[in-house]
């Protein structure tokens, strides 16, 4: 059988892109790489939208990327059940674009924050998270400024009440993320926007842990089971 | 050609650090009697003819899809 292929989209100003291509690969599937300005999803089975600083993080972070000609299909896609990842900035982007709800801030304490950060998965019900059990506890690192989630009290209150809080930040909360929130879906749980790096804990040479390859190995179970 | 202010302030429940900052920053540099400092954007958008409702609809819709994020912000739109 063949390999899944998980796409990674590259923007113009995306850092993490190869990162997020070189996981992919290590969970045992093909990385496809796409470009921001086609309107092509080369007939990927998953999408992830990596970190970095897409469009110069413009006006607000994500909020050019979202009009870029390529989101045009992964919104659509993404409602018909296409898998999406986005982290950090990818998270942004799909914030942005409504395809989940509320928005990332500037860091409570105005400063990039970088570090190794204590995660709960709190859903390993997602298409991204099966592979790990609700309530396991992860080292991911985070590197971001503008990773403060706010939404308004009715979007919180459903998100918890719905159990959509994928991730939740531990020992400390990294930039005044309400309720702790590291990550989280949407109602039907194919799309996930994660604040960490699950691509930078995929080897002990370079990453804190491997914690987070466990993302990568979900999604591509989820595939090859389907 | 008219100028359109397209005025973008966070929702009064969302914290604004940098605001906050700032108004902390007041009462060391002698302005006493500051409660609270909010910042916002403003953009001045330039449209060929006239500001009249249409022009300022389109700049409204502008405003919306774009220059500000509802979920976060709110905006206001007035002729320059």
């Amino acid at each position: 059988m063949n390999a899944a292929r998980i796409g990674v989209i590259t923007f113009p100003g995306s850092l993490d892109d190869r990162d997020a291509a070189r996981a992919i690969t290590m969970a045992g599937a093909e990385a496809v790489p796409l470009w921001h300005a086609d309107h092509d999803l080369r007939d990927v089975d998953a999408v992830v939208l990596p970190g970095g600083f897409s469009y110069g993080d413009y006006l607000r972070a994500g909020a050019l990327a979202r009009f870029a000609p390529l989101m045009t299909e992964v919104i659509a896609a993404a409602g018909n059940g296409l898998p999406v990842l986005g982290i950090c900035n990818g998270f942004q982007v799909l914030c942005e674009s409504h395809l989940l709800p509320g928005a990332l801030l500037p860091n409570a304490g105005l400063h990039f924050v970088c570090r190794d950060q204590r995660l709960r998965i709190d859903d390993a019900g997602t298409a991204w998270t099966a592979d790990y059990s609700t309530g396991q506890e992860v080292v991911i690192p985070v590197k971001n400024a503008d990773g403060r989630y706010a939404a308004d009290r009715e979007t919180l209150a459903e998100l918890e009440g719905e159990g959509r809080v994928v991730a939740r930040y531990l020992d400390l909360n990294p930039n005044g993320s309400l309720n702790d929130i590291a990550g989280i879906r949407n109602e039907a749980g194919n799309v996930v926007g994660l604040m960490p790096h699950p691509e930078h804990a995929v080897e002990s040479l370079t990453g804190p842990s491997t914690d987070g390859l466990g993302f990568f190995t979900s999604i591509v179970k989820g595939l090859v089971g389907a | 050609m008219a100028r359109v202010v397209v005025d973008v302030m966070l929702k009064p429940e969302i914290l604004d650090p940098q605001g906050r900052a700032i108004a902390q920053k007041l009462p060391q540099l002698g302005f006493d009697g500051v409660t609270a400092v909010r910042q916002g954007k403003r953009f001045e958008v330039e449209i060929d003819g006239e500001a009249d409702e249409a022009a300022l609809d389109r700049v409204r819709k502008i405003a919306e899809t774009m220059l500000a994020n509802p979920v976060i912000e709110t905006f206001d739109v007035r002729v320059l």
